[in-house]
């Protein structure tokens, strides 16, 4: 069967990996919006916290024989501490700055993991097996479907879904949508803001790490795998814009559909085209697709 | 132009340490400081003078080197014809790359230029001429003017020292002239600045395309000092160690940046063969300079002596 000329099966594998690819954009950008809505920090720090969350799945099962299960309930818990150490540590110290200077530190703080961790594990990539009960393929017909990648599509959907919900229909996440607006308001109103922060840049932190454990079976786990992966999620922040959570959800997973498809068209763009697209949106949207220019 | 004593004693003293220094230093490291002192000079007058970060100075860097190399290689044009034709398209790209990302500020503006130079960098892998992961190797230095024969490298010296002097000084006109009053004021303030009546995006593209081409005279001088032009000057590392070199000399000040090239430099000379350490120690002066250190090596020197540097 073919389609445009296509084999169907080129095709539709193409349009799989492109969603795999839009899942990890969707949980990266995801992040990077809840973590500047309320630092208005860019966390540069993303793609080595995601570079981590892998490694730490990695080393638990070499080290300690910890399962992937395990590996993906612990790590985002794990990563995420770090995250919190990081922000009370330091980007605490620059709420009050110019936000360029979140990012410069954030930067610094991505070069220094990746490059200890190049120290320590080379440039090389680790395999990490796919657990058990993902292993082979489903036929659906049309095409034959890797388990594991069908889990991870529909993970990440139902983790980004669910960090919607708590952020647009909670309580909780009222507060946090509150903070975001007025922080001093909110604050007068007995709620701790501070503490909030600390948790949102923890639990943005912990989606990185999350997003990596999930990857961690389909690419190699290896200390640069989120510096590249960090600058395209900041081209497909820059097309959705920020302001909207949806809107980072439903831009992440049709990046990576749109960069599919390149592969199969046109592979030569494959690299670049989520940039021409941001260059296009810039052009006719400057706020970006869900944002609303100040 | 009009400015500070202290401005032409320390102008004097960085001259007279350019013409001295071959006598004791090797001139190719020299040479390299001046490439990137250059380059820094053009990113901080974005940063410094403008507020803008861009976060993709490399691909003026890179993209100039390319040029330069592929024209005095392929083409063999005279050097000056070389370096010319570098900072032409270096102009050109940066003209594009302003226009689309001065559409958005702040945060997102480092984004968008992180991004481009990141499409920048795709296309130079890709790309036919560039050579991909080899580069463009041994490009000839060939004859100034067509009367210097610059494989010397005290004549390829003289050039440098003279390139970096006249982009030195262009930089320090700008700072003082009218317009770089009003860019320092869109820097602080950039809505009453539109309401003074100033087309604020019109100056920003213009200091943007300044620094754009400065930074490709750099590129482009650095690849026929190297006789190389490769895929490290348009990676995005390469963008974030000219922000490292600004911010560590100091942001906003004249000499800053080339204090910070030069530090930065010199430490890269003696790490090389630690490898990814580097990185990591680039990081932690990253850090620190964020967290203790905001006003860099000449900026504390400047605010301790009471005067503009």
């Amino acid at each position: 069967m073919e389609i445009f000329g296509i084999p169907s099966q080129a095709l539709f594998g193409q349009l799989l990996i492109g969603l795999i690819n839009g899942s990890f954009y969707a949980l990266l950008s995801l992040g990077l919006a809840v973590i500047f809505g309320l630092l208005n920090i860019i966390n540069f720090t993303h793609g080595a916290q995601y570079m981590l969350g892998a490694f730490v799945a990695w080393l638990g099962m070499t080290h300690l024989g910890i399962n992937y299960w395990l590996a993906l309930l612990v790590t985002p818990f794990l990563v995420g501490a770090t995250g919190v150490l990081i922000e009370r540590a330091m980007l605490k110290q620059l709420y009050k700055l110019d936000h360029l200077y979140g990012l410069l530190l954030t930067f610094g703080l991505a070069l220094i993991i990746q490059g200890l961790f190049r120290n320590e594990f080379g440039s090389s990539g680790m395999p990490y097996p796919v657990p058990d009960v993902f292993k082979g393929a489903i036929n659906t017909g049309f095409m034959f479907l890797p388990k594991y990648r069908a889990w991870v599509i529909v993970a990440s959907l139902v983790v980004c879904l669910a960090t919607w919900y708590v952020i647009e229909r909670t309580k909780l996440g009222a507060y946090l949508r509150a903070a975001t607006e007025n922080p001093s308001l909110v604050q007068a109103f007995g709620i701790n803001v501070p503490r909030m922060i600390t948790l949102t840049y923890g639990f943005g932190v912990g989606l990185a790490a999350l997003a990596g454990v999930m990857a961690a079976p389909i690419y190699q786990v290896n200390p640069t795998m989120g510096a590249d992966l960090i600058i395209v999620v900041f081209a497909v922040v820059v097309i959705g814009g920020m302001g909207s959570i949806m809107g980072a959800i439903v831009t992440g997973f049709g990046l990576g559909l749109i960069e599919g498809l390149t592969k199969v068209f046109y592979p030569e763009a494959s690299a670049t085209v989520i940039f021409v697209i941001m260059t296009i949106v810039l052009l006719i949207k400057p706020a970006g697709l869900f944002g609303t220019q100040k | 132009m009009g400015s500070d004593p202290s401005l032409w004693l320390a102008l004097g003293l960085m001259i007279a340490f350019f013409a001295l220094a071959p006598i004791w230093v090797y001139p190719i490291f020299l040479m390299k400081v001046m490439c990137f002192a250059l380059f820094a000079c053009a990113f901080n007058l974005l940063i410094g003078f403008g507020g803008l970060l861009s976060f993709g100075h490399a691909m003026f860097l890179g993209t100039a080197g390319y040029a330069a190399a592929h024209a005095a290689k392929a083409w063999a044009w005279n050097p000056e014809l070389a370096i010319l034709f570098g900072t032409v398209c270096a102009t050109g790209l940066s003209f594009v790359v302003g226009s689309l990302a001065i559409r958005r500020q702040g945060i997102y503006f480092a984004m968008i230029t992180l991004a481009l130079a990141q499409m920048i960098y795709f296309f130079c892998l890709q790309a036919p001429f560039t050579g991909g992961e080899d580069g463009i190797q041994a490009v000839p230095r060939g004859m100034l003017f067509g009367l210097f024969d610059l494989r010397d490298n005290h004549r390829m010296y003289m050039l440098v020292l003279a390139i970096f002097l006249a982009g030195f000084l262009i930089v320090w006109r700008v700072v003082h002239s009218p317009f770089g009053q009003i860019l320092k004021a869109i820097r602080e303030h950039e809505d009453r600045a539109t309401s003074l009546g100033y087309d604020t995006d019109r100056f920003k593209l213009l200091a943007f395309v300044i620094s754009g081409a400065l930074a490709g005279t750099a590129g482009a001088t650095k690849s026929l000092v190297f006789q190389l032009a490769s895929l490290t000057d348009v990676h995005w590392s390469m963008s974030g160690e000219v922000v490292l070199m600004t911010l560590l000399g100091g942001m906003g000040t004249l000499f800053g940046p080339v204090v910070g090239a030069a530090v930065i430099v010199t430490m890269q000379n003696y790490l090389a063969q630690l490898g990814a350490w580097v990185t990591v120690v680039q990081g932690v002066i990253f850090v620190l300079c964020v967290l203790a250190f905001r006003r860099g090596i000449i900026g504390e020197l400047a605010h301790a002596l009471k005067r503009p540097l």
